[in-house]
């Protein structure tokens, strides 16, 4: 009777550990899967005039002006997100010990941070491209900068929130040693905490551009896209993820081609700063 | 001796700390005043998604009423609107996302925590991390070219073969005689056709199983060792001292990834806007194509007007509500975990 129950409670737990290890396998398989659809398929349109023609003649199998407005796209947002976040950040850690507001808002940000993209961008195309389409009379409508400003919503909980965790890891004694040698309060923050934090907030920084430069959904209402080169920020601005699907919805098989070498180098440059960002947070840790 | 000194100090000197003093107490309010601005446009950037959705589509819940909601009518060619089909794409999605992402989120959660190498563990986590790396739009991509038509050649017509009432190989199988109405969840108009609900959820499955084992792994790691190591000691194996020590008390905080995870898969675009097949026709079938809330507005917004437009903004306001509330509770709930851990 004992022998029985023993064996039944073994067989369980080794269907009960096989599974899970099955489980970890389809995770690794549809990672293996996805990579190698983008790198195999990616390659084959890989070519050189992939990064020196523009999209306006689609033949010519062109995506630069693309890469140069998510560069500019990306800039804006990190550009305008950085300042914001990292005074936001600051203030969590530092200056809201004792009012409700600051948990609350800290809580608020978390939930910023897994935010529905398209509703931001909507809220930016409310916000921006409305009133300065009224405004200019038209001339202004879908613009680079309202694109920004939408990548910039999305990149800002995170900056926000690392800046937040990496001062709270600053020893407290710091803040003491400063603070009775006499410095004003803004100087100890901006001088010794954030420098001393500096390496992580810079971390969380590359996190949210490894995060924006990836995001389609709120570009579509905001920066619009646009078939020629553009600098000027007041223009529709076209950006690597908003090509990549309007070439995937396009029927044509060499359209599609050029949307997968897109992919990969998105992809690429993703994981790329992903990788950085996680390595230079790994060896900022260890050597705390 | 102290106060002479003090009082040695020449006037004029005793005046520009003063006055030193003062500059740094108005230099220091002023800079807390402008940290704290910052961090209020956090909460203005939520409160103004939600009113401006509001705002903007308050046409549209005026002119519908709460009809909005209940009538599957999506016509921009007679100008009626209802919100039913995209309503429920995004759920049935997100519960097929679910549905597939919590056991296999368990699964790889467990395998990092109890099971692996202790060298193995490092690299398994920071491959399944790259999933949630990977941008949307890819998902999406490779969901329309690769796995819709996996889907369509060897999932969907083992699914019909089995489940549905007119099934490819002609065949009615014994369940559908014996089971009333499961025949209606299974039925598809383009037997051959890949995208649908089941797909659309399935990538979105992948997509946020990264955040559901994340949170799982995290918050099994913080289980005391002295338990799980007198329940081995009792003779428990693996898998009892999972299921009734891990378990039990990582309750609360599994819940809130996993509703972490549902917050993610009902917002998502990109990743379903192409293979949900934008189509809306009321169905119940998982096979069958469909639109949700985030792919309408993404196929629809750029060319929508008036009353359209208007209705897409009611559209995202809906979504933006739901998704807040179910975060709201994913984070409650693994907050109460912190709270937990501190005591």
């Amino acid at each position: 009777m004992s022998t029985s129950l023993y064996t039944k409670r073994r067989i369980k737990n080794i269907i009960a550990m096989t599974l899970s290890m099955f489980a970890t396998a389809i995770g690794l398989l549809f990672l293996a899967w996805i990579l190698w659809e983008t790198l195999s398929q990616g390659i084959a349109g890989l070519k050189p005039q992939l990064f020196t023609k523009i999209s306006a003649y689609r033949e010519e199998g062109g995506l630069a002006n693309a890469m140069v407005g998510s560069l500019i796209l990306n800039i804006l947002g990190i550009l305008i997100a950085t300042p914001i976040g990292v005074c936001a950040g600051t203030w969590l850690a530092e200056y809201s010990l004792r009012s409700k507001l600051g948990p609350t808002i800290r809580f608020l940000n978390d939930i910023l941070l897994s935010a529905p993209s398209i509703v931001l961008g909507l809220f930016v195309y409310t916000i921006v491209v409305l009133p300065s389409k009224y405004l200019t009379d038209g001339n202004v409508t879908f613009s680079g900068l309202a694109g920004g400003i939408a990548l910039a919503l999305i990149a800002l909980p995170v900056i926000v929130r690392t800046t937040d965790e990496m001062l709270r890891l600053v020893p407290g004694t710091l803040r003491e040693a400063a603070l009775s040698l006499g410095v004003p309060q803004w100087k100890l923050t901006m001088q010794i905490l954030v420098r001393s934090a500096r390496s992580g907030i810079v971390t969380g920084i590359l996190l949210a551009l490894a995060r924006i430069s990836g995001e389609t959904a709120p570009l579509l209402f905001t920066a619009f896209g646009n078939n020629f080169m553009t600098f000027n920020p007041l223009d529709k601005m076209p950006s690597l993820p908003q090509i990549i699907y309007e070439y995937t919805k396009d029927p044509s098989p060499d359209i599609n081609v050029l949307a997968w070498a897109g992919a990969f180098v998105l992809t690429m440059f993703v994981l790329a700063l992903s990788l950085i960002a996680r390595f230079a947070f790994r060896s900022k840790v260890s050597h705390d | 001796m102290h106060a002479t000194v003090s009082n040695a100090v020449p006037s004029a000197e005793r005046a520009a700390e003063a006055a030193r003093n003062a500059k740094d107490t108005r230099d220091d309010r002023i800079f807390a005043w402008i940290l704290k601005g910052c961090a209020l446009i956090v909460l203005l950037a939520l409160v103004g998604a939600a009113g401006s959705t509001l705002w903007l589509g308050s046409d549209a819940f005026h002119t519908f009423g709460f009809g909005f909601l209940t009538s599957a009518a999506w016509d921009p060619s007679n100008d009626q609107y209802g919100a039913l089909v995209p309503i429920m794409g995004t759920i049935g999605t997100a519960f097929i996302a679910l549905l597939f992402a919590v056991p296999v989120s368990f699964g790889i959660a467990l395998f990092l925590t109890e099971i692996a190498p202790q060298w193995l563990r490092g690299p398994v986590s920071s491959a399944i991390e790259l999933l949630a790396g990977i941008p949307s739009i890819i998902y999406g991509m490779w969901g329309l070219f690769i796995f819709a038509p996996f889907v369509a050649e060897h999932i969907k017509p083992w699914l019909m073969n089995n489940f549905s009432a007119d099934p490819p190989d002609g065949q009615v199988s014994w369940l559908v005689t014996h089971v009333p109405g499961i025949a209606k969840f299974f039925s598809s108009e383009y037997p051959f056709f890949g995208a649908g609900v089941l797909t659309a959820g399935l990538v979105l499955a992948v997509m946020i199983i990264p955040f559901i084992s994340s949170v799982m792994r995290e918050v099994f790691q913080t289980v005391p060792t002295r338990l799980k190591e007198s329940a081995y000691a009792l003779g428990s194996s693996t898998w009892e001292v999972v299921w009734d020590i891990v378990v039990p008390y990582t309750r609360t905080a599994v819940i809130g990834g996993v509703f972490l995870g549902l917050g993610r898969a009902l917002g998502e675009t990109m990743a379903v806007a192409f293979v949900l097949g934008n189509t809306f026709k009321f169905s119940l079938s998982f096979l069958e194509t469909s639109s949700s809330i985030a792919s309408t507005i993404a196929n629809q917004f750029g060319e929508a007007q008036g009353l359209q437009r208007s209705a897409l903004m009611a559209l995202a306001f809906l979504l933006f509500v739901v998704t807040f509330i179910v975060l709201l509770i994913a984070r409650l709930m693994l907050r109460r975990l912190a709270t937990k851990e501190g005591k």
